[in-house]
């Protein structure tokens, strides 16, 4: 059978638009509530990546970089399923990452952070799930960065995530962070999520078992998409 | 105790920051790393249909231009075809039609622009003809959750539309009507708070 619509996004789960404690939300939130939409044919597609469209390094991120040496900084892989609400793998879908480096200083020209730049480090790479969902990256774990919201705020360190998925209404950026991060409670913008247990989600474990000894340390992250329910019941939309 | 139901929650969002274009428009970041950056080109140069250019601003609550947003566009061909299987007729959507864009703005004025070509209408539900529109998605430092919404046509018949009149308040329709400013050009400012704040959907 045909699945039909996506389940609609739990908006108490994520966080909502306005979360003055992260004051550049206060200007950048939109006062009236959103239209809600049941999904049509415009929202139930979306764009499709293949192999062609990236490289071969594109997710080795101590590699795609590099020209003088090996990037400084912890090495490890960051590794994981994209799944969806059913618990369904999402295969061939275009998973995105982006990073500051080892000392929290972003290869942006607008990041004037004093740590300096890594030469060797570019912080960003791409990958397409296999048949089973799974990704992996290897890079550097990212370090902490100062910025401007309270006088004193730090970034834990984390991992921009960029997903996919099949439909364009399921199109979700987020950020991982690391486990045992003191700082990761103590983040407005983590804490623009009101559900303690939402923020365990974007808690990515350390992974013994897929560190590789002498060589570097692994984490854990799993990626849960909107899932989608079958047309039971109900007049088919229209085309499907 | 009921069985559980056991599904997963969705992974919650986080705002792209202000360094998204890092790791998804490197080269507006500064530097070059990938053989090609993805999102360039909705349309190949011979896909058929009217060639149009679309620009605009997003502004915050302020008025300010948003400088540091990142757009992603999505859309079907000029016969109203999207270039995915679970479109029915996918397979004679245009070749070389992507369908889907990636835009960065100017860093100092916050204006941004795409070139495509028109999408034609799209059914939507019940059998109910959508007028040709874009779906925007807008992520940005200060944006929590990826905002969605749809850009239409001033120079299409707009009226049977089902998502517009799904918005009770005509005035606020007009804030997803694109401005037809030249041959096959429009504009097309989204106004994140506000007055004439854009409408913005829960899809």
């Amino acid at each position: 059978m045909k699945p039909a619509e996506f389940y609609p996004r739990d908006r108490l789960w994520h966080p909502p638009a306005l979360t003055p404690d992260y004051k550049t939300s206060v200007a950048r939130s939109p006062r009236w509530a959103m239209l809600s939409l049941q999904g049509s044919l415009s929202e139930i597609t979306g764009p499709v990546f293949g192999h062609g469209d990236i490289g071969p390094l594109d997710n080795d991120l101590i590699r795609n970089f590099a020209t003088t040496g090996d990037p400084v900084g912890e090495r490890i892989i960051v590794h994981g399923r994209v799944l969806d609400e059913n618990g369904r793998p999402v295969p061939n879908t275009l998973v995105e990452i982006w990073q500051a480096n080892a000392g929290g200083r972003y290869r942006h020209k607008k990041d004037t952070y004093l740590a300096p730049i890594d030469p060797n480090f570019g912080g960003c790479g791409r990958t397409l799930t296999d048949e089973s969902g799974y990704y992996f990256f290897r890079t550097i774990k990212p370090g902490a960065y100062p910025w401007r919201n309270w006088v004193n705020n730090w970034r834990p360190a984390h991992i921009h995530v960029s997903v996919f998925g099949t439909a364009f209404s399921q199109r979700l950026i987020t950020q991982m962070y690391f486990e045992g991060d003191p700082l990761i409670h103590q983040c407005p913008i983590v804490n623009t999520i009101p559900d303690p247990r939402a923020i365990d989600q974007l808690i990515a474990p350390l992974d013994m078992n897929a560190a590789i000894p002498l060589d570097c340390l692994a984490y854990k992250f799993d990626i849960v998409l909107r899932g989608r329910r079958s047309t039971l019941f109900e007049n088919r939309l229209e085309g499907n | 105790m009921p069985q559980p139901l056991n599904y997963l929650k969705e992974s919650p969002s986080q705002t792209a920051g202000p360094y998204v274009h890092i790791g998804l428009a490197p080269g507006a970041a500064g530097f070059a790393i990938f053989r090609q950056e993805l999102g360039r080109e909705i349309a190949a140069p011979d896909v058929p249909g009217e060639r149009i250019r679309v620009e605009g601003i997003v502004f915050d609550g302020t008025g300010s231009p948003v400088t540091d947003v990142l757009i992603e566009v999505w859309q079907a061909d000029a016969a109203g075809i999207y270039p995915h299987p679970e479109d029915p007729r996918h397979a004679d959507c245009a070749k070389g039609f992507r369908g889907w864009g990636r835009i960065v703005p100017d860093f100092e004025t916050g204006l941004w622009a795409f070139e495509t070509i028109k999408p034609g209408a799209v059914p939507g539900r019940s059998g109910r003809m959508m007028a040709p529109h874009i779906s925007f998605w807008l992520v940005a430092r200060g944006i929590n959750i990826g905002l969605s919404t749809r850009m239409y046509f001033e120079d299409e018949d707009n009226a049977a539309d089902p998502v517009l009149n799904l918005i009770e308040q005509p005035p606020r329709r007009e804030t997803l009507i694109a401005r037809r400013t030249g041959p096959g050009r429009y504009r097309f400012d989204i106004r994140l708070q506000g007055e004439d704040e854009t409408v913005f959907l829960d899809v």
